[in-house]
């Protein structure tokens, strides 16, 4: 029964995530008085893309065509941890919370070699700006489940999932999650999306030179650790509901109860982006500095009582 | 060095010791025609001595006690040493043990030697050599002097989290390829020394599975960090081999010319970068483990510290892993930005198959993480002289830690899982859906058509974001210099970026300055007339008559 569960619920995660990038993208729109894209529309991407020729660089080794593999195989094996059904139903024998950072970064450290292996300047630079501010990501992230896990005791997914997590220290500790969740998603403050301005040029540079399947594998990887990273704050905030039974009726709550949490957050992160104008690169260091003083006034407050 | 290891007596350890340094002087000059080689064996020599002199008279004071040089006549006599001189052996023994193993601020030998020594010894220096000074520290500190203060632990875990960042910041900038690796040296000494330090830690504060399970992350990071600083430093002589150059500005596009030296290569920087499922990940992961319990077992200033130490090693290991994008990149993807990268061939088998070994033990070491660990807590209950009841290791695949909640970790699972999923992909990509056409063609270059070489991302330009967020502490310098044919036309820009060392200017520069003028100073002693000199004779022994009564 397990191991079915877990099939699932990856599915699941994999299939809504592309939903909410649609809906984030819709309520920009909306929010900016544009009628927008159809909320469905990364899905048409997504096919279209299946169905594209592609064109590689020759130039290129096979670092490049390995990595829309190991990218998606690495975002996948993440969702694997997530509980979604109960505190039981992850892969939690695989790994604990600290694991997920680094499958994570397995992902990322084969994108930026393939940016390099372009002879592309602009991918190279991608690649560059990409390690550039995950290393300093990385901290911050590190710290901040640090002290949620402390406050469930564990750094085991599904025990942080079952425990009632509502404490300042781990809410602070939430902001300063939301912080990496914009950088890692290569969102607005850090990075944008939708545009291949040099400007901006930091995950989207990196992609530059894939073209249909492979192109269309690493746009779904980077649907799945947006979605990642939305599962793991909807975790801490608030703790899933234990299944007595697997009716029917009980799985389609919890189902719909966490695409509540997750579209919360999502409207959130478009909240963010809208009101927020691109950083300059340098400027990064400042707002993650910030989020790393965010996680260690968590672990602080955690550390004093509260 | 083998005789370092099994002396069983101080004295003996002394002088294999010594031996050991003196040995390896001679192969960083190896190369002796060169002037660098010189000064680097300079540096090395007189850094290794002062580390040398700490530790022999930390060596004395405890022979003081025990009057006898045997380790179990040491560690007896160790209980009637006061306090205060515990502290003080500490001290020069981790000074000591410390410059060996290049701990900042002791390291500045580290990168100037290891890199001038042929490959395959700069290999056994950085993998095995740094090691034997762990090794000491174990020895003296944890079996024979015992942990005595709270404080001993605090300050290795400040040392190495120290260590860690600077050595990584410095490789992030570095592109000679073997310095580069001999800074990430540093930085893993830092890594390995995390774990003795909370061990320390938790020793003291007397949480005996957990001052094993660190113990057991240190030891396991000091294998791994020997497997694939090893491997390292043999495919970086395999690149000198085949281009003749280790400066990765000049390097680029090896992988099609060498790809066993890659594979080998990007297992080795993979493991070094702390990625599942490989060695380097397990031991980083099993260190941040035992910080997080030590958090959670401790309570104010200490917890808000072990957060921070795991936060840098977190740093530690997102800066590491740009470095070696960066050092695999720029060396082997995309076009050879030299002449002689171009024509690089692979190297003979000889070099070709203790690479291949290297790397199936780095691959080894990460799968077989519970038989390891299962082993290194046997020797870490020998170490710090415990016996304890919990097991590691769930099965052979799945690594446990045992508290309240058990947390797990399994590599072979997640190499698992990678594969399948990586496999339903490649079927649903390539078998069931209908074939497209792949087709090879130009990069894109905004339309020019004409990519070069020159064109491509550097190294400098790589790490350049790197070089601006830490410029409080790498002091980046830059030089513009315009070469002009006349006063108003410049034909061609010369830049040039460098960095000050931080160390050197302002904690050896000034040690070096007052040598040399208290050496000036006593010159005038030395006239050169002989009747000067017998009246120094003179006075000696007319001062040592005097005062022969007094003692």
């Amino acid at each position: 029964m397990k191991p079915v569960i877990i099939i699932v619920q990856a599915l699941i995660l994999i299939l809504i995530s592309l939903l909410i990038s649609g809906i984030i993208r819709k309520i920009k729109d909306n929010l900016k008085m544009r009628k927008g894209a159809s909320i469905f529309q990364p899905y048409y991407n997504f096919l279209k893309l299946l169905s594209k020729d592609e064109i590689i660089s020759e130039n290129s080794s096979w670092i490049f065509k390995i990595t829309p593999f190991i990218v998606l195989a690495a975002a996948i094996t993440a969702t694997c941890l997530i509980p979604l059904f109960g505190t039981g139903f992850s892969l939690n024998n695989m790994g604990d919370i600290f694991t997920l950072i680094f499958i994570l970064a397995l992902g990322r450290f084969f994108l930026s070699l393939a940016g390099l292996d372009t002879a592309s300047t602009f991918s190279g630079m991608g690649s560059s700006r990409e390690m550039f501010i995950s290393s300093l990501v990385e901290p911050v992230a590190l710290l901040a489940l640090f002290v949620v896990a402390l406050n469930s005791g564990s750094t085991n997914l599904s025990l942080i999932a079952g425990v009632f997590n509502f404490k300042l220290s781990s809410l602070v500790a939430v902001i300063a999650l939301f912080m990496v969740t914009i950088s890692e998603t290569s969102r607005i403050p850090i990075d944008n999306h939708e545009t291949h301005l040099e400007l901006t040029m930091v995950h989207e540079a990196m992609l530059l030179e894939y073209s249909g399947r492979s192109l269309a594998m690493l746009e779904l990887a980077t649907h799945i650790k947006q979605m990642v990273f939305f599962s793991l704050i909807a975790i801490i905030l608030s703790p899933l509901i234990i299944l007595p039974s697997f009716s029917l009726y009980q799985i389609l709550f919890t189902i719909a109860f966490f695409l509540l949490k997750i579209l919360i957050i999502g409207a959130f992160i478009a909240l963010v982006e809208i009101s927020i104008a691109k950083m300059r690169l340098f400027r990064v260091v400042d707002f993650l500095g910030f989020a790393f003083v965010l996680s260690l006034t968590a672990l602080i407050i955690q550390t004093w009582g509260m | 060095m083998l005789g370092v290891v099994t002396a069983n007596n101080g004295f003996f350890f002394l002088i294999m010791w010594e031996l050991m340094s003196l040995i390896s002087y001679f192969l960083v000059v190896f190369d002796s025609k060169k002037s660098k080689s010189i000064q680097a064996g300079t540096i090395y020599i007189i850094m290794t001595h002062i580390g040398t002199t700490f530790i022999t008279a930390a060596i004395l004071m405890l022979f003081n006690y025990s009057n006898s040089f045997d380790f179990i006549a040491l560690q007896n006599a160790a209980e009637l040493i006061p306090s205060g001189t515990k502290n003080l052996i500490f001290l020069f023994l981790l000074v000591g043990f410390g410059t060996k193993a290049g701990i900042v601020p002791l390291h500045i030998w580290l990168p100037y030697a290891h890199p001038q020594a042929p490959s395959h010894i700069s290999s056994i220096m950085s993998g095995v050599m740094i090691k034997t000074a762990i090794y000491g520290l174990l020895r003296f500190v944890f079996i024979i002097l015992g942990i005595n203060a709270l404080w001993w632990g605090v300050l290795v875990i400040i040392l190495a989290a120290i260590s860690c960042i600077v050595g990584v910041v410095y490789a992030l900038i570095e592109h000679d390829i073997k310095k580069l690796l001999a800074y990430h040296s540093v930085e893993n000494i830092g890594i390995i020394l995390l774990g003795i330090g909370a061990s320390m830690i938790f020793l003291k504060m007397n949480i005996p599975s957990l001052a094993i399970l660190a113990l057991i992350a240190g030891l396991y990071h000091l294998i791994n960090h020997a497997i694939f600083k090893s491997l390292l430093f043999l495919c970086a002589g395999s690149i000198y081999k085949a281009t003749g150059s280790l400066d990765i500005e000049k390097l680029g596009g090896l992988i099609k010319k060498m790809p066993y030296t890659t594979a080998c290569f990007l297992i080795g920087a993979m493991a070094i970068s702390a990625l599942p499922p490989l060695n380097g990940f397990v031991s980083e992961w099993l260190t941040l483990q035992a910080l997080f319990l030590g958090a959670l077992n401790s309570s104010g200033f200490l917890r808000v510290f072990l957060g921070i130490a795991a936060a840098s090693l977190a740093l530690t290991g997102g800066l590491a892993a740009a470095c070696f994008v960066k050092a695999f990149g720029i060396t082997f993807l995309s076009l050879s930005r030299s002449k002689k990268a171009e024509e690089a061939v692979e190297v003979p088998f000889s070099m070709k198959f203790s690479m291949v070994f290297l790397s199936i033990l780095a691959v080894l070491f990460g799968l077989l993480a519970s038989p390891i660990v299962k082993y290194l807590s046997h020797l870490s209950q020998y170490i710090a002289n415990i016996h304890l009841n919990t097991s590691f290791a769930l099965n052979n695949f799945t690594l446990i830690i045992q508290s309240k909640n058990p947390i797990y970790l399994s590599t072979p699972l997640i190499l698992l899982l990678f594969l399948l999923i990586i496999t339903i992909a490649y079927f649903i990509i390539h078998k069931t859906l209908r074939s497209n056409k792949v087709a090879t063609n130009k990069t894109w270059d905004c339309g020019y058509y004409n990519l070069t070489p020159r064109c491509e991302y550097t190294a400098t330009g790589f790490s350049k974001p790197f070089r601006l967020a830490f410029s409080f502490f790498l002091l980046p310098q830059t030089k513009t210099e315009k070469v002009k044919d006349s006063f108003y036309h410049t034909t061609s820009f010369k830049h040039e970026v460098s960095t000050i060392p931080l160390f050197n200017k302002y904690i050896y520069d000034p040690i070096l300055d007052l040598i040399m003028k208290t050496a000036k100073i006593t010159r005038k002693l030395q006239s050169g007339s002989i009747n000067v000199y017998i009246a120094y004779i003179f006075a000696t022994i007319l001062l040592l008559i005097i005062f022969m009564g007094k003692f």
